[in-house]
């Protein structure tokens, strides 16, 4: 018996259907409560990740919303101050460890085992642990600082409750990371080395990694403010400091390394869109490895920047900042520009179709690159952007941008996890619609940095028109909200439908694919694969496409 | 009919041994931030008042080198089990993890004779609170490393033998926490 069988193809929503092959194995698990509770196959997993990070979007939108109407009113505050600083620090916790690390992990667990011809995840039980780890802890999270804790917060027992939770949040993070960091390395199918991984799963491999290798610092960093602040807090400050010693888990470049899956997502969709191979696949992955190297802004603990009027320094010291500036900020920039390059060649090699991974993973990119130069120049004293909210503004950038491209991601390899197509004609104009919502919610904020407007505020003074920034950046929010309420509405109108002739079937491979997750079958079967795929090739569909053209 | 070969068994690539690493790699981290933590404050705190170590206190040093001393053995004996294991020597591989299970309890002793010895309110100040995150985090550890000795014994006294490669990731969890201890021991105990 072969891996994998043909089976009848034809099937509505099937462009490409003359070559689709299919494995017939497994079984589709029955539903039900408990079967969420214990699930250990890799796509309910990712699923239940992606899930709730989309809940997790919305409720940063809301936030947002809430203190840009607060900031409109820049002479008082609307929501009160002593509310302020709780709603800015679950806005930071939230946007990056409730909506970019688990979206794009959660993408990666249901897809990348697929990719990798596995018939599962390494560690099942361990990423379901962690998943249910993350929620817990990011609903204590919630609940505390409504009860005032969080940073700032008056309740001694909540701020203590507050930073237990983050912890436990991390933990949940860590040990996903860890499952989906130990399946690309070591349950690939046989004769898939590293160089023949597909580009998302190795992107996603190295942002796994960058979670593995940063996440336990955060954790300690908040161990020390927990023990801190329970015993008196004569270390590590009061409760509006928490964030001080902490500070390099929510901000850049860290955060950028948390975000390199957003290169694959572009890569992968883009490749599968022109049906050609991918050149230079080496130096793609030396570039994602360097977005990666924005770990380093984790592991150094500091901001790596340049001093003011570095011009007036000696030779020794200027170096001495530019060396470091250069590695922690430079490199991931640099080694975006590099996927960017490489991009543009596989583009060049062919006639894309216009895909909604390829599209919004594309878009996503160009987001978080447009954060690395804001964040680049953030660190030049010069430009003297140090507590304002530009800031915040390339935050949001990546934040923003993650969302737009796993809209993509989520689009492209749906018929996968749910079997069924998500109408990419209505994705792709939502994903722009984020795009927009992106620019309109960060580069406002960038502008008012140069007016410094202080970071985490609400109430400040600036000439220049600040009601227009705060305006612009409110309406982001807004649209961002409608993105997401937009594309849940769409993927659930088209996962749910039961008429057949308006929301058809997907077929296998729906895209032409050129890796092993399009020769299972639509939707992947509970154990992936009848049995393990031999791969000789980076693109081993395509081999096959090829090699039946050929002997046709 | 257009079919991907079928593959022989999927190759065993030792995601246990992968993941400890993975899981290694981490608590190196973790206590790689919290060291480099803690010689900041102290430097900040020299800095600042000529006092890092609050006065009357004595770090019990006995203990600690004890520790560092009991994690020689505790190495040793982990690398037993997979010399052992190798060799389809259930006896040999049951005694090694067995003891090094309790040189991990010895090591546990070790820190909470500290903890007693001290004498010193985790309230009162950064090196009081900074001290037991650090050596509680630790103990924490080293717990889970007991446990995972326990799982790895139970799983040869029920006649899993075979199964070496958790022998392996055992031995390198032990080897990665020996090693951070004595950076640990380094930093807390002799630098303090």
């Amino acid at each position: 018996m072969t891996t994998i069988e043909t089976h009848a193809t034809g099937t509505a929503g099937q462009p490409h259907g003359s070559h689709s092959v299919a494995v017939v194995s497994g079984t589709v698990s029955t539903g039900g409560l408990v079967r969420w509770i214990t699930a250990t196959d890799h796509k309910l997993i990712g699923r239940m990740f992606v899930g709730v990070s989309a809940a997790g979007g919305l409720g940063v939108a809301v936030l947002g919303v809430l203190l840009g109407i607060d900031r409109l009113a820049a002479d008082h505050s609307v929501l009160g101050l002593g509310v302020v600083p709780q709603l800015f620090g679950a806005y930071r916790v939230a946007l990056i460890y409730a909506v970019l690390v688990p979206a794009l992990l959660g993408l990666a667990i249901a897809v990348v085992p697929l990719q990798l011809g596995a018939r599962s995840l390494a560690f099942p039980r361990l990423a379901a642990t962690g998943f249910w780890l993350w929620l817990i802890g990011l609903i204590l999270v919630v609940i505390t600082i409504a009860a005032n804790g969080g940073p700032g917060g008056g309740d001694r027992k909540m701020v203590e409750g507050f930073l237990a939770a983050h912890i436990v949040v991390l933990l949940g993070l860590f040990a996903a990371s860890l499952a989906l960091a130990a399946s690309v390395m070591a349950t690939r199918a046989p004769g898939m080395n590293m160089r023949r991984v597909p580009p998302f799963s190795f992107a996603a491999l190295i942002g796994a990694l960058v979670s593995v290798v940063a996440l336990p610092m955060v954790i300690g960093g908040l161990i020390y403010s927990l023990v801190d602040y329970r015993y008196g807090g004569s270390a590590f400050g009061s409760s509006k400091e928490l964030w001080d010693h902490v500070g390099y888990g929510f901000t850049q470049p860290l955060t950028f390394g948390f975000a390199v899956a957003v290169f694959g997502i572009a890569i992968d969709g883009l490749v599968t869109s022109t049906g050609k191979r991918l050149p230079m696949r080496g130096t793609m992955f030396l570039g994602f490895g360097l977005v990666g190297l924005g770990v380093l802004g984790g592991i150094v603990q500091f901001a790596a920047g340049v001093r003011r009027n570095l011009f007036d320094l000696s030779f020794g010291t200027a170096l001495s900042d530019i060396v470091p500036f250069a590695i922690v900020q430079l490199l991931p920039l640099l080694g975006a520009l590099i996927v960017f390059g490489l991009g543009g060649l596989a583009l060049s090699k062919g006639r894309p179709q216009a895909s909604a991974g390829a599209v919004l993973g594309m878009l996503g990119s160009l987001l978080i690159v447009a954060a690395m130069l804001a964040n680049a120049l953030y660190h030049i004293g010069d430009a003297r952007l140090g507590g304002t909210v530009f800031e915040e503004g390339t935050r949001l950038y990546v934040g923003y941008g993650a969302v737009v491209a796993v809209i993509g991601g989520v689009t492209h390899w749906a018929p996968k996890l749910w079997g069924r197509m998500v109408p990419t004609k209505m994705v792709i104009p939502l994903g722009m619609l984020g795009f927009v919502a992106t620019v309109l919610a960060s580069l406002p904020y960038l502008i008012a940095g140069f007016a410094k407007q202080p970071a985490d505020a609400v109430v400040f003074d600036y000439s220049g028109p600040k009601a227009l920034w705060n305006a612009l950046s409110l309406i982001g929010h807004v649209l961002m909200f409608l993105t997401i309420i937009g594309f849940i509405l769409v993927a659930v109108g088209s996962l749910t439908s039961r008429n057949a002739d308006d929301r058809p079937d997907a077929a296998d491979d729906p895209w032409n694919g050129q890796t092993l997750e399009w020769a299972t079958s639509s939707p992947a079967p509970e154990n992936n694969f009848a049995a393990v795929p031999v791969v000789t090739s980076p693109e081993p569909l395509l081999d096959l496409k090829q090699e039946a053209a050929r002997s046709a | 009919m257009i079919a991907l070969h079928a593959g022989p068994e999927p190759a065993p690539r030792r995601q246990l041994f992968v993941g400890t690493a993975l899981a290694c790699a981490g608590i190196i981290t973790l206590f790689g931030g919290m060291l480099a933590t803690w010689m900041r404050m102290r430097t900040n705190a020299i800095d600042a008042t000529g006092e890092w170590l609050p006065r009357k206190v004595i770090v019990p040093e006995v203990p600690s080198n004890v520790m560092l001393i009991a994690f020689l053995p505790l190495c040793i004996f982990a690398q037993w089990a997979v010399y052992a294991a190798r060799r389809d020597d259930r006896p040999n591989a049951g005694l090694a993890l067995g003891l090094t299970g309790l040189m991990g309890l010895a090591v546990i002793n070790g820190m909470v004779f500290t903890f007693n010895q001290i004498r010193l309110p985790v309230a009162g100040g950064a090196y009081n609170s900074m001290f037991y995150a650090v050596t509680g985090t630790f103990t924490l550890v080293v717990v889970l490393g007991v446990v995972f000795t326990v799982v790895c014994l139970f799983r040869y006294l029920g006649g899993r033998s075979t199964d070496r490669e958790i022998v392996s990731a055992h031995a390198l969890y032990w080897y990665v926490l020996a090693a951070v201890f004595a950076a640990v021991w380094f930093v807390v105990f002799v630098t303090k």
